[in-house]
């Protein structure tokens, strides 16, 4: 029923030059990322006639014949630090144009029984550990992007925290887009990262996704998380590119039994934007939070496309999106919660709460519950509106002019996403961010101290 | 808790409205093609542009695909629609009660229409109305309200008796077959068919315009209250005949009418398909109340196997101002239902309502709900829908929810609620939400549950034996949506679903 966009073949010659140029990539690897191509071949880009895609339209990644980065681009060191996590991180791995630049780097010392390192390195000395999980949890049987990415897996992180250990500080994965050596066309970027959190582990890990320079590139991550049974493990995406570049992400999950698995995003910048979670908990007693902020405004568009399977019993699931438009945007929440058979005493809550800003705004929620099991407790809203006219006045009563009182009543619509953010700099400079986008920030700062 | 084996003695409950009246049929030819259009035309009279009409929707709906999007878990078998027969009609018309079919009016006692009632559908003088006649039988109804119901029995494909005519004629109101309609108020007809669902709309819509068979025609002019409640019984006879019904009912200027539709079928093997379109039309200040219960044959409830396909389009326009339009379903029968009775509410400050109940037992499925989409300012929606899943069914609700551009301070409520009972069936929600006003409002509520173990215990404890528990339980979860019902219809809900819900204790 899909209907089909027939642009493969421009990847299809970038592909076969990296099938030859990685000959002595592990065979499983190399059929991999064969299964992958053909797939995308199959499948085609999606268009908004396919369900998953229905108010997304990727013509304009469909259409631009995208460069692939060949890893020769390069960022001045002096400038990366203001896109740093203010020097609280672990660990800080930079990726330009989706290859591991050592230079920018940073790795203090981390504890005993944590690999980290990039992508490349780990499939060429250690592949033997990559190859249960790799390509195992982002499934591409019915995601172009998906099985893309799979079919170019190059680079990327790869970390793995042995049982019992915990990280103090966050992980950061910063992945800077900017323009090829010597190019200006556009160009596509596929980072692959591998998180493996073995039982009883502990850690957090930050993935923020810049333009080094308005750039019309194309990101299309995929981030695998395996969390074991007692392992706690959370991950941030921030996404804060261009306003005409396009990013896909997609963070897949599983997680074992016990276990505790958190997912923050806030997306702030990029044209089109596709952010797709899947989450899958395998192991009695799972505890997942699903947390976000979209603030699209001029033209952007932005996409959340969530899926939460159950599979065993007495888990329990939380998905928390809001969602605040402004200018033309278009933001779109899709949530799917599904209770297997097994997956008695599931307990799953998803909502999804838009304010719209501007009267060219648009959004489409939606929330879905698809259940096969009998004694569940799962619940899901959605809503949209505008700025509650009575919280404006009562603004407005004790003296603070009304602009003003718009801003912080939109503040604190967006700050309830932050507050389940523990991270605390990380929250800090997203509550910046935040206030950034708002009309009278100085005062606002100046009103809540 | 019942242990499994009874729970699986108790859900083998037999379809109680399983029969086959014998009854002389006029047989369209079997397949679907030009000439089977020209063949329902000529039989039926009908002038030159409602052929031109019909052809123009088969020529439509050749170039269309069935739709594969609801959510059907088990699926169907692919529809022959070459194999079916597109009309059927009886062949005695009935002018007055000694030429009434016998069979029919056996197949009126087996579906338990009390005999004065039945004397009253038929129009026999000096029968009162059916109401009354009724009161009589159904306990809860209240005498009181001098409640009537006008019938307009709908027996396979052709009308066969309508009641009430003159009572109603004297308001100006016009209630008769579509067929009747067409030729008697052309006008009317010519106006309102297909203006809320277009002949192009979707696939089984544009088969229903090819080649729709009758359904009722209600015509509400402006400034009148409808003094009864307009009724039809739809019943599906012939075997390998596939239903079209086309209802089209248009309120004028402040004018308002309440209109039931209720239906139980034959038992059978084949699939039978049933492809019917509602359309309403409400102008300023006018009020269209809805009510359906369906409770056509399920399918076998281990296989699944000899169900109705209920694939129905339903649309109401509210396209005056402060017009209302609402709809209010309870589901409980075929083995597929697919339906989603919508309101378009043009009109400012008009007003559209969905209550329903649907029910899904043995191997039923059901991918049904609503479209609510909100054009005028000030616009209401509120949309409330329960699903229940037992034995290995499943239940969809799928309801859109648009906000257009000009919809200035539109709101709209939602709640959709699933009860499980045992852990082979499923419930699933399907919103889409589109909002493209800042000042309109959406919420949206769903939740899914089963039936609380200290519900059924506190019922225990006062003596009620499992089934009536679940029932008062259940019951309790559909009242909101039972209020909305007229008496008639919320006293035969409520049997329905006890009915429906033998032996499905867990």
């Amino acid at each position: 029923m899909t209907e089909v966009m027939t642009q493969p073949n421009a990847y299809r010659a970038d592909f076969d030059r990296l099938i030859e140029s990685s000959a002595d990539a592990p065979a499983w690897l190399a059929d991999l990322r064969r299964n992958a191509m053909e797939r995308f071949e199959q499948l085609g880009f999606p268009t908004t006639k396919h369900e998953d895609w229905r108010f997304t339209n990727i013509k304009p990644i469909a259409n631009t014949a995208f460069a692939l980065c060949d890893g020769t681009a390069s960022v001045p060191a002096d400038e990366v630090d203001q896109y740093a996590l203010g020097g609280i991180s672990a660990a800080r791995l930079v990726f330009v144009n989706g290859r591991y630049a050592a230079g920018l780097s940073l790795v203090r010392s981390l504890p005993t029984g944590v690999t980290l390192t990039s992508l490349a390195e780990a499939i060429a000395t250690r592949d033997a550990e990559l190859e249960p999980h790799l390509g195992r949890h982002a499934d591409f049987t019915d995601d172009a992007f998906a099985a893309l990415n799979t079919a170019f897996i190059t680079d990327g992180a790869y970390l793995h925290v042995e049982a019992g250990v915990t990280v103090d500080g966050p992980i950061h994965l910063l992945f800077i887009s900017t323009e090829n050596a010597n190019e200006t066309t556009p160009h596509v970027s596929h980072p692959r990262n591998l998180v493996v959190v073995d039982k009883g582990a502990n850690v957090t890990v930050v993935e923020s996704h810049v333009s080094h320079g308005d750039i019309a590139s194309l990101s299309n991550g995929v981030t695998e998380f395996v969390v074991a049974d007692g392992a706690d493990a959370k991950h941030y995406l921030i996404e804060r590119e261009s306003e005409s570049a396009f990013n896909v992400e997609t963070l897949a999950f599983e997680q074992g039994a016990a276990s505790r698995f958190e997912s923050h995003s806030a997306l702030f910048g990029g044209s089109i934007v596709r952010n797709n979670v899947r989450a899958k908990l395998i192991g009695e007693g799972a505890h997942s939070v699903i947390n976000g902020l979209y603030m699209p405004r001029g033209k952007q568009h932005m996409d959340n496309h969530m899926r939460v399977v159950h599979a065993a019993p007495n888990c329990d699931s939380r998905q928390f999106y809001k969602g605040i438009l402004d200018g033309e945007s278009r933001g779109v929440f899709a949530g799917r919660i599904v209770v297997d058979q097994i997956a008695q005493k599931t307990d799953a809550k998803q909502s999804n709460r838009n304010l719209l800003l501007s009267d060219k705004a648009g959004t489409h929620a939606m929330p879905q519950l698809e259940i096969y099991a009998d004694d569940v407790k799962c619940t899901h809203g959605a809503t949209t509106g505008e700025i509650d006219p009575k919280h404006l006045f009562y603004l407005q009563a004790r003296g603070i002019p009304v602009d003003v009182a718009r801003s912080m009543l939109i503040y604190a619509f967006a700050h309830e996403v932050l507050d389940r953010m523990t991270v605390e700099p990380l929250r800090e400079q997203l509550e910046v961010l935040l206030m950034q986008r708002l009309p009278h920030a100085e005062k606002l700062a100046t009103l809540l101290g | 808790m019942s242990s499994t084996k009874e729970i699986e003695s108790l859900a083998k409950r037999d379809y109680k409205y399983g029969f086959v009246t014998d009854i002389e049929q006029d047989f369209a030819p079997i397949g679907l093609d030009e000439s089977t259009v020209h063949f329902i035309s000529a039989k039926k009279n009908e002038p030159q542009w409602l052929l031109d009409w019909r052809l123009k929707a088969l020529k439509h709906w050749l170039t269309m695909e069935e739709p594969t999007w609801p959510f059907l878990p088990y699926g169907y078998g692919p529809i022959d629609y070459q194999a079916l027969s597109y009309y059927a009609a009886p062949k005695k018309a009935p002018k007055s009660l000694d030429e009434i079919d016998p069979a029919l009016l056996e197949t009126y006692k087996k579906l338990g229409i009390p005999l004065s009632e039945q004397k009253a559908l038929l129009g026999i003088e000096g029968a009162g109305t059916p109401a009354e006649a009724r009161s009589g039988d159904v306990a809860a109804s209240d005498a009181g309200t001098n409640r009537k119901v006008a019938v307009d029995a709908v027996f396979d494909s052709v009308s066969v008796a309508t009641t009430f005519r003159e009572e109603l004629s004297k308001h100006g109101i016009i209630f008769c077959s579509i067929s009747e309609a067409v030729k008697e108020h052309p006008e009317l007809v010519r106006k309102y068919l297909g203006s809320v669902v277009p002949y192009s709309d979707n696939f089984f819509a544009t088969l229903n315009s090819a080649v729709f068979s009758d359904g009722s025609f209600a015509f509400i002019p402006r400034g009148v209250k409808c003094p009864m409640e307009l009724s039809t019984y739809f019943r599906i006879n012939a075997q390998n005949t596939g239903q079209f019904e086309r209802t089209l009912i248009v309120a004028e200027e402040g004018a308002s009418v309440s209109y039931l539709e209720g239906c139980t079928a034959p038992m059978r093997d084949e699939n039978q398909l049933h492809a019917a379109v509602v359309e309403l039309v409400a102008l300023d200040d006018a009020s269209i109340k809805y009510s359906t219960i369906q409770n056509w044959y399920p399918g076998d409830p281990d296989t699944g196997k000899g169900g109705i396909f209920n694939f129905v389009t339903k649309r109401g326009a509210c396209r005056g101002k402060r017009s209302h339009i609402s709809w209010t379903q309870v589901e409980t029968g075929s083995a597929i239902t697919w339906k989603y009775p919508s309101c378009i509410l043009q009109g400012d400050d008009s007003k559209g309502e969905f209550y329903s109940v649907a029910l899904t037992n043995g191997r039923q499925q059901a991918d049904t709900g609503t479209k609510m989409i909100h054009i005028g300012k000030n616009t209401r929606s509120t949309i409330i829908s329960k699903g229940i899943s037992a034995g290995h069914g499943h239940n969809a609700y799928r309801g859109q929810v648009k906000m257009l551009r000009g919809a200035d301070n539109a709101r709209n409520y939602t709640q959709c609620d699933s009860l499980l009972i045992g852990d082979q069936c499923g419930a699933h929600t399907f919103p889409y939400i589109d909002v493209q006003n800042p000042t309109a409002s959406v919420e949206h509520e769903a939740s899914t549950s089963k039936v609380a173990e200290d519900q059924m215990f506190y019922c225990h404890q006062r003596g009620l034996d499992e089934e009536d528990a679940l029932s008062l339980i259940v019951n309790g979860f559909c009242k909101e949506v039972f209020n909305e019902l007229p008496m008639e219809f919320a006293v035969e809900a409520n049997k329905l679903l006890a009915v429906s819900l033998e032996g499905s204790v867990g």
